[in-house]
């Protein structure tokens, strides 16, 4: 019996096993699919990690590292290579791999940490031709940064999500041509420094408001057609320009990988695609926690591991006391101009002297104030210079705010200074 | 000199290898892509009609029924994803539901067995998440779901186990008559055959019209679908259609035998022969018409959007399977459109007996393999993936984690009697890559084992078609230090 079992040994699954092992948890178990852990760290061999955490910056797998040899000090076990095929409401996890074939873990506490995935052109139903050339921009990744090949030559990027635009810079430097960035929001959606460094720095053009609606050749691509869009993002005929290129690369969204956790009966969150968690990360099942893209989709690894250490530190607690936390329980609501909040459900019992609340707003909003209400009445109020949807934003509520609004629903909501 | 050649590697010339290959005789397959089931067969709605659409009397409405009746037992022997969940045509109107009478008693004439009308509170009780405005419904308990491109897939396999060669990449040029039969000219050489059976599908104008003199057309049309996540899969538990229209049978909603919902078709003209392309105003009429019949479906799951291309013929209302009238010897499959996949064992049979009734002596061989299994991991219980992955611990490393696909299955694939030589031919045999993610986490996998199990250059691995290179090259440091 597993005092503990992460599932997914990537950024959160690190950090929350090593947190639980420092908080005095005997025996934890890390579970990774991949043959290393690391995650998606592994191949983003670019830097610019690490900033808030580490107070440095490294590249993703030296960020990797660190956690890898933080383990080394640990009596932590990992099994790599292995996959998990079921988790119960008892906490019996299924796994099977190469090494141990087919196994059944009983756990006192579990911790989800699988990470995400990378919506799809037929999740957005880019209308054209089938051909190959057409990749996600993460899998563009690893091919190049982990298998060594290159995917294309000229290449169109529909997305400006985070991982796009940082393919955009590398595909350039591997002697490729990026002719441009296409984005369907009137605004990008990964962050500005991304934009910068990415995009402004080699010339590659970011159309706002367009999308591609046609892609071309039979075997392999050999033009993408892209119009603009109107305010209700649809193509405005006779607005089209044609690149030739022979490879497609998509940003277009992240999905938290929840089949596990659904299968588990685990309450899901419809906005976040994640499960619905308490302030310590702990979800609608006793004994189960969830950090990191698994739960909401991060910008950057530092606050996945902050996330991760909530969660390997309340694992531990709960494994401590036998029991979850109780009293009342405060839910959070997102108002206008939020999409989505987490944690989603507060319960006074558990809530530290301060609890962070994550959010994204669902536009571009200038100086504003994010207004928290309690059933109705303005409890706080927080200033921001400028809030997008591609940037993650957190609010910070002490511990005697909650207790003013005790028992009430929490709304946060964004109010636009006028201009 | 062969017995005969089949041109074309669809359902309909895997049913015929299948079928011809109970017999002694020499016979050859002739696909001009690199792969079996490359066509139509693998973009269509994976569906087999009860047969009451097809007007009594015509072959459509005799190979339907019949090929339906056999499909059961050969998915079962063959190892093909099969379920008989049964169809809805459901009526809008008070039109519709004399539409309706009209179907229910052309199906009756045509032998369809278990045939009923439904009022709105019967159908509501079979599929609750049907629209209000059904007010009643054919149901044909004998309709059913498979995977249409294992189905061909199978069927080749055994037949290539019973001695059938096949030769894909080779796409015939030329047909001549030479003495005792045929002279064909491909892509991978030229063969003599006694016996000709045109089955190229999209293609078995052209390949007549080398043979013979020109005696229909093929004017396809194409049909556009999504394909959506399993948690949409039990939006519907029967093929749901809607009462046909003069442009076909309609956009149907159903489940997939790997669990997902189908959606589709419509139907429009291609601008080519082969012309798969989607289109933003065909899927948007999809989706239009599929609310229709099921409000609820959830468009925000879909995984993946297609379009296939149907062989119809120019102005016949029947499929062509005859022996062409001034080139005895040669004989066309052509204008399967649908229920081509329903009727192709029946089709198969028919071939057999037009050869036979050409000349050709059926002689039953003393062996027949007439079986076929793999190994689907995901479907074991605990006991069995135990016991699996202890004998072969490759059953023990999951590759595509959407499906759980192990790398024992890859491998499985890899090595069977038709091996592939794309990521998409790997998808075909053993479903790695066809779930939420498409493969992009198990493609760079997928891709790595091609290359080791076939022994080719990363540079040649295909994603499907001839053609369709994956990588251009090695990036500058080549991978050197990162592994």
């Amino acid at each position: 019996m597993y005092d503990l079992v992460v599932i997914g040994g990537g950024p959160a699954g690190l950090a929350a096993a090593v947190q639980a092992y420092r908080e005095g948890l005997e025996r934890v178990l890390i579970l990774e699919r991949d043959r290393e852990l690391g995650g998606i760290l592994n191949q983003c061999i670019h830097n610019g990690f690490g900033l808030h955490y580490f107070k440095e910056e490294l590249t993703g797998p030296e960020y990797a590292q660190r956690f890898v040899e933080m383990l080394r000090d640990t009596r932590i076990e990992v099994r790599s290579d292995t996959m998990v095929l079921e988790i119960t409401p008892d906490r019996r996890v299924h796994t099977v791999s190469r090494a141990d074939g087919y196994r059944v873990l009983e756990a006192k506490a579990v911790i989800l940490a699988m990470g995400c995935r990378e919506r799809t052109r037929g999740a957005v139903a880019i209308p054209g031709t089938r051909p190959a050339g057409i990749f996600t921009a993460g899998t563009a990744q690893r091919y190049l940064n982990i298998e060594g090949y290159m995917v294309g030559r000229r290449v169109l990027i529909l997305g400006s999500g985070d991982i796009g635009l940082i393919m955009a810079r590398r595909m350039t430097l591997e002697g490729a041509k990026v002719l441009a960035c296409v984005e369907l929001m009137p605004y990008s959606g990964g962050l500005t420094r991304n934009i910068v460094q990415c995009l402004h720095d080699y010339d590659i053009p970011l159309y706002l408001s367009h999308t591609i609606v046609d892609i071309q050749g039979g075997r392999r691509v050999e033009r993408a057609v892209v119009a603009r869009v109107d305010e209700d993002r649809r193509p405005v005929p006779g607005t089209e320009m044609t690149f030739d290129c022979d490879t497609i690369l998509l940003s277009v969204g992240l999905i938290p990988e929840n089949e596990l956790t659904r299968r588990a009966g685990i309450e899901i969150d419809r906005r976040t695609n994640g499960a619905v968690v308490y302030e310590n990360m702990e979800t609608s099942m006793p004994g189960v926690f969830a950090c990191g893209n698994v739960v909401h989709v991060h910008d950057l690894v530092d606050f996945v591991t902050a996330e991760g250490q909530r969660a390997g530190a309340a694992a531990a607690a709960y494994v401590r006391k036998g029991a979850r936390a109780g009293g009342s329980v405060t839910e959070v609501r997102a108002g206008g101009g939020v999409s989505y909040t987490v944690p989603q459900r507060i319960r006074m019992d558990a809530a530290g002297e301060r609890t962070e609340l994550f959010f994204r707003v669902n536009r571009v909003c200038g100086v504003s104030t994010v207004e928290v209400e309690a059933d109705g009445n303005r409890i706080a109020g927080f200033p921001r210079e400028r809030l997008a949807p591609g940037e993650m934003e957190r609010i910070t509520l002490p511990r005697q705010l909650l207790e003013r609004a005790a028992g009430k629903d929490l709304t946060v909501s964004i109010k636009e200074a006028q201009t | 000199m062969l017995d005969v050649a089949i041109i074309g590697g669809g359902i309909v010339g895997a049913a015929c290898a299948y079928e011809l290959s109970r017999y002694r005789l020499s016979v050859a397959v002739l696909e001009r892509e690199n792969d079996v089931a490359c066509g139509t067969t693998k973009a269509n709605s994976a569906i087999l009609h009860a047969g009451y659409d097809p007007p009594p009397g015509t072959l459509m409405a005799r190979l339907n029924v019949e090929g339906v009746r056999l499909a059961e037992e050969l998915c079962r022997k063959l190892d093909v994803p099969y379920r008989q969940c049964g169809s809805l045509v459901a009526a809008f109107s008070g039109e519709d539901a004399g539409l309706l009478r009209t179907l229910y008693s052309r199906g009756v004439e045509n032998g369809v067995p278990g045939l009923s009308l439904l009022d709105a509170a019967q159908v509501r009780n079979l599929e609750p998440n049907l629209s209000p405005e059904v007010v009643g419904a054919l149901y044909a308990p004998t309709a059913a779901i498979v995977n249409p491109w294992e189905y061909a897939l199978a069927l080749a396999e055994t037949a290539v186990r019973n001695g059938v060669s096949l030769h894909l990449n080779a796409g015939v040029t030329a047909i001549r008559r030479c003495e005792g039969g045929f002279e064909l000219d491909t892509a991978a050489g030229r063969f003599w055959a006694r016996y000709v059976l045109n089955a190229a599908g999209l293609y078995s104008d052209e390949v007549h019209n080398m043979a013979a003199a020109p005696a229909f057309r093929i004017h396809p049309d194409r049909g556009e679908y999504y394909l959506l996540d399993k948690s949409e899969g039990e939006r519907v538990s029967h093929v749901v259609f809607q009462c046909p229209t003069r442009a076909g049978k309609g956009t149907l909603v159903a489940p997939t035998v790997h669990g997902n919902l189908i959606v589709g078709p419509n139907n429009e003209p291609p601008r080519e022969r082969d012309d798969t392309a989607t289109t933003a105003g065909g899927l948007e009429e999809v989706m239009r018409l599929a609310r229709k019949s099921v409000p609820s479906i959830n468009f925000r799951e879909s995984i993946r959007n297609f379009a296939g291309v149907r062989a119809a013929a120019d102005g016949a209302d029947d499929f062509i399977i005859a022996e062409a009238a001034d080139t005895p010897g040669l004989i066309d499959i052509a204008g399967i459109k649908s229920p081509g996949l329903s009727a192709a064992p029946a089709i198969a049979r028919m071939a057999a007996e037009l050869l036979e009734g050409c000349g050709l002596r059926l002689v039953k061989k003393d062996f027949f393999i007439d079986t076929r299994r793999r190994v689907r991991f995901k479907e074991l219980t605990c006991e069995e993936k135990a016991r699996l992955t202890e004998e072969n611990p490759a059953y023990g490393r999951v590759i595509c984690r959407c499906e759980t696909i192990t790398e024992g299955e890859i491998l499985d694939a890899l090595r069977g009697p038709i091996p592939p030589c794309s990521v998409d031919g790997v998808k075909r045999r053993c479903n790695a890559g066809m779930g939420r993610c498409q493969g992009g986490f198990c493609g760079p996998r997928v891709f790595e084992l091609l290359a080791r199990e076939r022994g080719l250059p990363p540079e040649e691995i295909l994603q499907d078609r001839a053609g369709s290179y994956i990588i251009t090259g090695k990036t500058k440091m080549g991978g050197a230090g990162l592994v």
